[in-house]
């Protein structure tokens, strides 16, 4: 069980080979990856940038694993996320979960990313194509 | 009145020009020290959206300040 911020590269096979268990049937995974675009046009993103509290954010982040291992029958379950500036394609996020059986995996992976993405304090900066930048999900605007 | 360091991070650091700032406040909550503070800096996200940590612990935004606490303002989060 573990959630942590990295500022190194992702390494999706690495974090996979700790969640072997001998009683887990299934094992499912979900990777993040930077894209060319979000609420703008197409291909207007060039870079995203992240940034996170590490401390609360490794709290916040144990505190979800150990909810989805009381809500969900697993054996395991762990993810990274990353901070600093990536590239298109990068891995930005790997959520990993075994289990006896894939209903429970499915459904503690899903639960695991979601309540990432809405609890845990990191933040996303979108560099775009035309030279501007702006903070994702954020009213508050920077040089306005 | 009490002394207290308010943190920003993210869009409230680089809308603040700062990335923290001893406050002098009346305000008795986490609550009322942002409503001052977004005041003073132009953060434009309701507190609703947002996360308040007081030494290093996510707190609720009704949480009593006490003088010498570190207050943590987290914009809107976008992990993932």
């Amino acid at each position: 069980m573990s959630f942590k911020i990295t500022a190194q590269t992702i390494d999706p096979d690495a974090l996979k080979r700790a969640l072997v268990a001998d009683a887990a049937g299934a094992c499912v995974t979900f990777e993040g990856w930077v894209r060319d675009h979000n609420d703008g046009a197409p291909a207007s993103v060039l870079a995203l940038e992240y940034e996170a509290h590490a401390g609360i954010a490794e709290q916040e982040g144990a505190r979800i694993l150990r909810e989805a291992l009381e809500r969900f029958a697993i054996k395991a379950a762990r993810c990274e996320h990353r901070v600093g500036k990536l590239a298109i394609g990068d891995c930005a996020v790997w959520v990993g979960v075994s289990a006896a059986h894939r209903g429970a995996a499915f459904d503690a992976c899903r639960y695991i990313i979601d309540e990432t993405k809405s609890r845990v304090p990191i933040w996303k900066k979108e560099h775009y194509r035309d030279g501007q930048s702006g903070w994702v999900n954020c009213a508050t605007k920077v040089g306005g | 009145m009490i002394e207290v360091t308010a943190r920003y991070f993210a869009a409230f650091r680089e809308r603040a020009g700062r990335d923290k700032e001893a406050v002098s406040t009346n305000a008795s909550t986490a609550a009322e020290l942002y409503g001052e503070l977004a005041r003073r800096h132009g953060f434009a996200d309701s507190m609703a959206r947002c996360k308040v940590a007081v030494n290093d612990q996510l707190a609720d935004w009704n949480v009593r300040l006490t003088a010498g606490d570190d207050v943590l303002f987290f914009p809107p989060v976008a992990g993932g």
